[in-house]
């Protein structure tokens, strides 16, 4: 493959790594490691010169020795995960700390009983064949990191619906990484079955701490039954230290419903790709996305919503709001295949730039092999609009009072779509803790 | 001296936007108590000048001096005009949407108050003073919990901006082309909005292309710009001698700038 290429070093180190995180484990376990790594070794880190990485370089996590965690102290963890856990007390969770399931501290009671949700790890000893038989079919490809993942991966969530559940109680999956005195790098796995006319809420954070700089490489994957609906918060919170690079991979069969909520705050540099497979007829994808970054950070999110079949509809919009230095990429592609007539997409981009140094690299990218189809994107990149704030100050709100006001909501756009008030609580008080300084009469119009 | 200060003193005022100079040279006088009516045709300068007093951002002063209450207007901010008592009801009002009409419009006032050193009012106080400037502007409660002025209609649009005047209590109101595109009963509804406003305190500019306007909202003074200029000043007699004649003869005689003092 051109422009990608192995870095110095990065298979012997991965070796010596997956010779730690590969013992005491099935043979099939074994083998699929050894299949991830062979292709992450073939492929190496991507480099600026291919396509889908031009914006993103990630030469520091080549080049950062990133070791196995330590186990870090309670009193870091506890205040880690008060951070983490916020309002969802009433959340069914699961919590990994530096990649190892922490049962004392997830509480996985009152969900039907012929739900299973678990540890991952626990899952390839327990349910074996449903481990072996989906781990990596949907997150199959992908960048090179999904093998890296493959090669090296933690622990994570399993969570298995069969057919005809309803869960109402969401599910937290809380990855908290904390650096010791060196980088450690955290390669979290997530597996998500929900059966025939079943459904589920899944809420998925990222939280870390300290100045070290850390790698999280994750990959989520999930199989949508018929008729079954998952709705999916992915909550991107890292320390600023961090390199965040995750994979969301999810098929949907027919009458599916997937709803994505994925929230990018923190790390220094963070890449998102999440990718939907509309798998079977009448299936709707929805994609709420939202980007806030400062300073010199750089978030990236690469989109793809795979039309496969005919009469589906797929939603997409996101959001970005860049300061400082910020960097922000998006790209979303959408494919309509020969056979997807009566496909309805509509995909969405917006990014707010609120200095003269902040920049966004946007590019829709659809792709229609189908010509019974109704498909529509728009982007549009800008400053506040002068009008607006123009004529909240003609009704003297203040120049800062205007512009915090005109940022949030354009932010809440986002934030008012998700269902579970207490995400929608948190992500408020993140928000409005990172605009300016306001006034009584701020606060009177983000109520 | 002993004469009382007038409210608004424009004095040879110039402005350009793009570097195309639309006002040239406008000096006007304004008291309070008087209902001063600005008309002209389309592109004479008329809103240029209301957003200029406003302070809107896309316009350059190059030339001239606008005093209010003896303070020059130009040195300050948009919010510092409205906290000041300048109101401009806009001739296209902007749509915001996630911000709340009556969230809005309590912050804005709560915003004034707090700059003039006054009490904020809670929610209670707020409602009830809304609620019946509500009604009087027969407008649909809804509206209030609405995204400021988004899907409003044309006519919602223009009495959410004097429900905003009403609450707002300028000292200075300027109406930008208020009028166009409303029929005859939400004329009369806007028009009875702006008459209440009126008392000795208070001065209001009424910016219209129609004469009709004037029916409901009778001024004290017209004048008509042409090209940037004022020329020519009157009393209410001459709005209805342009609504016979048009703006034609007017523009045809080119007449040195009045001033009305």
């Amino acid at each position: 493959m051109s422009g990608v290429q192995t870095h110095d070093g990065t298979a012997s180190h991965c070796g010596r790594l997956r010779e730690r995180v590969g013992r005491h484990e099935p043979a099939w376990l074994t083998d699929f490691r050894d299949r991830s790594l062979a292709r992450f070794e073939d492929l190496g880190f991507p480099l600026g010169s291919a396509e889908e990485w031009r914006f993103t370089p990630v030469g520091a996590i080549a080049e950062t020795p990133f070791g196995p965690a330590d186990v870090p102290n309670e009193d870091d963890i506890q205040a880690a995960l008060a951070r983490a856990l916020y309002g969802s007390a009433d959340f069914a969770r699961l919590v990994f700390v530096n990649g190892m399931f922490r049962s004392d501290l997830s509480d996985v009671n009152d969900l039907p009983r012929s739900v299973e949700v678990g540890s991952l790890r626990n899952a390839c000893q327990s349910y074996p064949d449903i481990v072996r038989a989906n781990l990596g079919a949907v997150a199959s490809g992908g960048p090179s990191f999904t093998s890296l993942n493959g090669a090296l991966m933690d622990d994570g969530a399993f969570i298995h619906l069969p057919a005809g559940v309803l869960v109402d109680r969401p599910i937290h999956i809380a990855h908290v990484s904390l650096s010791g005195d060196s980088p450690i790098g955290v390669h979290p796995r997530s597996l998500v079955i929900v059966g025939e006319g079943s459904s589920a809420v899944i809420v998925e954070s990222f939280h870390g701490a300290g100045d070290m700089p850390y790698l999280t490489n994750g990959v989520f994957e999930a199989v949508v039954g018929p008729n079954a609906g998952l709705e999916h918060y992915r909550l991107q919170m890292e320390a600023e230290s961090a390199y965040h690079v995750g994979r969301t991979a999810v098929r949907l069969a027919r009458d599916a419903r997937y709803t994505s909520h994925s929230v990018a705050f923190g790390a220094a540099i963070s890449r998102h790709d999440l990718g939907a497979v509309l798998g079977g007829e009448n299936g709707v994808c929805t994609f709420n996305g939202l980007y806030m970054g400062d300073r010199r950070q750089l978030l990236d999110s690469h989109t793809v919503i795979d039309h496969a079949t005919p009469h589906c509809e797929s939603h997409e919009l996101y959001k970005g709001i860049l300061n400082g230095h910020a960097h922000g990429v998006f790209n979303g592609k959408v494919f309509v295949r020969k056979d997807a007539q009566k496909t309805d997409a509509k995909q969405t981009n917006q990014a707010l730039l609120l200095s003269d140094t902040a920049r966004i690299d946007s590019k829709p990218q659809l792709e229609i092999f189908a010509d019974d189809v109704r498909c529509t994107h728009g982007a549009t990149v800008g400053q506040l609009d002068a009008d607006s704030l123009f004529y909240l100050r003609s009704r003297g709100i203040s120049l800062e009072d205007a512009r915090s006001v005109l940022i949030h909501a354009f932010a809440s756009d986002i934030i008012d779509r998700m269902s579970l008030a207490e995400i929608r609580s948190q992500l408020e008080g993140v928000l409005l803790s990172s605009l300016p300084k306001t006034s009584t009469a701020f606060w009177e119009m983000a109520e | 001296m002993g004469q009382i200060e007038p409210m608004l003193k424009i004095d040879n005022l110039h402005a350009s936007v793009e570097g195309n100079e639309i006002l040239r040279g406008i000096s006007l006088t304004v008291n309070a108590g008087e209902v001063h009516a600005i008309m002209g045709p389309n592109g004479s300068g008329k809103s240029t000048l209301a957003r200029v007093i406003a302070g809107h951002q896309d316009y350059e002063v190059t030339a001239g001096e606008v005093l209010f209450d003896g303070q020059s207007l130009l040195e300050l901010e948009p919010e510092e005009r409205a906290w000041a008592g300048v109101f401009m009801a806009f001739q296209y009002p902007i749509e915001i949407p996630g911000v709340n009409n009556a969230y809005f419009l309590k912050a804005a006032l709560n915003a004034q108050r707090k700059a003039r050193g006054e009490d904020e009012l809670d929610a209670m106080e707020f409602m009830s003073l809304i609620r019946g400037r509500i009604r009087d502007l027969d407008m649909d409660p809804a509206l209030l919990n609405r995204p400021v002025n988004e899907g409003f209609s044309g006519g919602e649009k223009k009495r959410n901006e004097i429900l905003q005047m009403a609450v707002l209590s300028p000292k200075l109101a300027i109406l930008d082309e208020t009028d166009s595109g409303l029929d005859i009963d939400a004329l009369r509804i806007v028009a009875n909005g702006v008459n209440a406003l009126r008392s000795p305190e208070r001065a209001i500019i009424v910016v219209t292309h129609y004469q009709r306007l004037l029916n409901y909202i009778v001024p004290d003074f017209v004048h008509v710009l042409s090209d940037g200029r004022i020329v020519r000043s009157g009393g209410k007699e001459l709005a209805l001698e342009l609504e016979e004649r048009g703006y034609s003869w007017i523009e045809a005689e080119t007449r040195p700038a009045a001033v009305v003092a």
